[in-house]
This record gives structure tokens, C-alpha cells and sequence, in this order.
């Protein structure tokens, strides 16, 4: 049981280590900035930004030709000082929404970011529904006599 | 109405795997365009062919406009390359090329070697222009109206069947409302 015990502690320490430790290969390029929250910056936009030729990938995390081009369009941005609202603005006005991988609230948007509340909702709803709906009321069966004698008849041949 | 709840669980699982089912044959990467309907984006870039004339986005002249992204490392675009020869010479648009990330003595080489269907390349060598007009890789074709506004973008490469399907439609709108506004014009 302790063994168990033991081993599966283990097992989860080691989880930790591997998730902290962040196995994600991030590319590097050769980028010196003027400060270290521009680089911050640098690297959280590069997170957000969705590279538009690999699908499932960041920009940090893509070295596709199309993925350097943007990671230097955003260090030229940033060199510039432009805002993170004004370089999101310039990609989504050259790739579209699908470079933000947090999606705007917009009218087409609105079935993906409220549906889980709406959804949740209906849950609560049918829950309460369920708990405070009243048992079926049960019919009182009531022998007639005739009935009844023979049911004392019955027990008392029970008893015999 | 209660058999109407008794059904509805059934009738929600049905449709959301219709929803689902809906998803399996629609493609993730056709990515529609943020560009359509707006202005082909300015530049200021050589002619491939020659590095000391500047090209800006009016030298793009034509009732129907076509730029095509090539480049030769792009294997595709050798494989479209025939039909573009075609299409330049139908005449019936003008077919300009944009040559994404490559470089000048190879890409001229190139043309040299096959055959050249542009009126001329536009030479982006950091793919900055690239950038302004959402491209992600190539072959990438845009279709561009006389008042340069970007109709349509075609991700792939162009043979006999994708032209039919996908550039005569859009082609022949805009013709016919060129051939509107010209007579608007006389009257």
C-alpha cells in the first residue's frame, strides 16, 4: 500500500518537473531590444499571434518562413512603439481573425464565447427543475370488504 | 409537449452531430482573405528585372488585374507555370508576377529557363509586401478590378479546372461591370 503510495507520488513530482521545466521548443532569433519589458512584450505577442500558414502553431513556436517574417514585422512594430492592441489590428487586417488565437467578441464570435454560460445555464435550469419537481402523488388503494375478509382469512391460514 | 422533451435529447445529439459531421469535410486551411474588397496595398518595390526601376502599386495597369506569388523554391508554382502561359496569352487579363522571398539572379534564370507569362515581376525579396497582402506562402493568386480593389485570392497552384471554377466567374463579373460603368460614362 505504501509502495503505491510512494509511486505514485513520485509519478506526479516528476509530472511537475517536466511541465515546469516546459519542454515547447520557442525559436530564437537574434532579436536585442531596447528594454526588457519591449522583449516581454515581444514574446507575449508571439504567443498570442497564430502563425497563418502552420494551423496549430504560435509564432514562438513555428520557424516557418512565414512565421519569421512576422516575428520580424513585430519587432519592427515594436521598435516603431506601437501599441499590442495596434499590432493585433495590423495583422488581423492582413490574415484575418484566425491570427488571434483569443478570438474578438463580434457577432460571429458570439456562439463561441457565450454558449458554455448559455449551456450552463440550461444545466442549473433542468437540475432545479428535476429537484423541486414533486413525487407522483401515490393512489390510496383501499380493499373492499369483501376483499378484506379474505385477507384475514389468508393471515389466519398463515398462522394455522 | 412531453413527448416533445423525451425526444429533445435525442434531437440534440442529432444535431450536433450534424454540426460535427459538417466539420469533417470543411478544409481548415482555407483561410478566407482579409483582404477582399479592400485597395491593393501600396509599394514601392524593383522589377525583378531590373533593380534600378521602382515599381509602385499604379503601375499595375489592366481591366482585370492578376498578381501571382512565385517563387523558384516554390515547387508548385512550377507545376502552375504552363497554365499562366496560357492565361498571359488569352490576353484577357493582365497577369503580373510577385517574386516572394527569392533571389534576383535565380529567379531571372528561371524565367529565362521556362517561359515568362508576366508583364513583369515585382521583385520582394524580404516578403514585406508579402506581409501587406496576407500572403503565406506560394502559389498565391490575386485577382484585382480596374480600380485596384482585390476581388478575389486564390491559395494554390491554377490549372485548367481551378481557372473554369474559380477565376472565369470573377473575371467575367467584373468585365461586365467594367462594360456597365463604360456606358454609364457615354450617356
Amino acid at each position: 500500500m505504501i509502495n503505491l503510495l510512494l509511486k505514485t507520488l513520485v509519478s506526479i513530482v516528476f509530472l511537475f518537473v517536466i511541465t515546469l521545466t516546459n519542454a515547447s521548443a520557442n525559436y530564437v532569433d537574434t532579436y536585442t531590444f531596447q528594454d526588457p519589458v519591449t522583449e516581454k512584450r515581444f514574446n507575449e505577442l508571439n504567443k498570442e499571434l497564430r502563425c497563418p500558414k502552420c494551423q496549430n502553431q504560435n509564432l514562438s513556436g513555428s520557424n516557418s518562413p512565414i512565421a519569421q517574417d512576422l516575428r520580424r514585422e513585430v519587432y519592427e512594430l515594436l521598435d516603431q512603439g506601437k501599441a499590442d492592441i495596434e499590432i493585433m489590428n495590423y495583422m488581423v487586417a492582413r490574415y484575418g481573425e484566425f491570427v488571434l488565437y483569443r478570438p474578438r467578441v463580434n457577432s460571429l464570435t458570439y456562439i463561441l464565447w457565450f454558449a458554455p454560460v448559455v449551456l450552463i445555464l440550461i444545466g442549473v435550469l433542468v437540475i432545479v427543475f428535476i429537484v423541486r419537481r414533486k413525487p407522483i402523488a401515490r393512489k390510496e388503494v383501499e380493499l373492499s370488504l369483501d376483499q378484506q375478509d379474505k385477507l384475514k382469512a389468508l393471515l389466519k391460514d398463515k398462522d394455522r | 409537449m412531453n413527448t416533445l422533451i423525451r425526444f429533445l435529447p435525442l434531437i440534440l445529439v442529432l444535431a450536433l452531430g450534424g454540426v460535427l459531421y459538417r466539420g469533417l469535410s470543411l478544409d481548415p486551411k482555407n483561410i478566407p482573405s482579409a483582404l477582399i474588397g479592400k485597395a491593393m496595398p501600396a509599394f514601392s518595390l524593383t522589377k525583378l528585372t531590373d533593380k534600378s526601376q521602382i515599381i509602385t502599386e499604379d503601375d499595375l495597369k489592366g481591366k482585370v488585374v492578376l498578381i501571382n506569388v512565385w517563387g523558384t523554391w516554390c515547387v508548385y508554382c512550377k507545376y502552375e507555370h504552363p497554365y499562366l502561359v496560357d492565361i498571359a496569352k488569352s490576353g484577357r487579363v493582365a497577369l503580373y508576377g510577385l517574386n516572394y522571398k527569392d533571389e534576383r539572379i535565380a529567379a531571372n534564370q528561371w524565367l529565362k529557363d521556362y517561359e515568362d507569362p508576366y508583364v513583369f515581376s515585382i521583385f520582394d525579396e524580404s516578403g514585406r509586401l508579402g506581409v501587406d497582402l496576407g500572403v503565406t506562402a506560394a502559389p498565391e493568386t490575386f485577382v484585382i478590378d480596374d480600380k485596384g480593389i482585390i476581388r478575389m485570392k486564390y491559395v494554390g497552384p491554377i490549372d485548367g479546372r481551378i481557372w473554369q471554377d474559380n477565376f472565369l466567374p470573377i473575371i467575367k463579373k467584373i468585365e461586365n461591370e467594367y462594360q456597365a460603368n463604360q456606358k454609364q460614362g457615354e450617356e
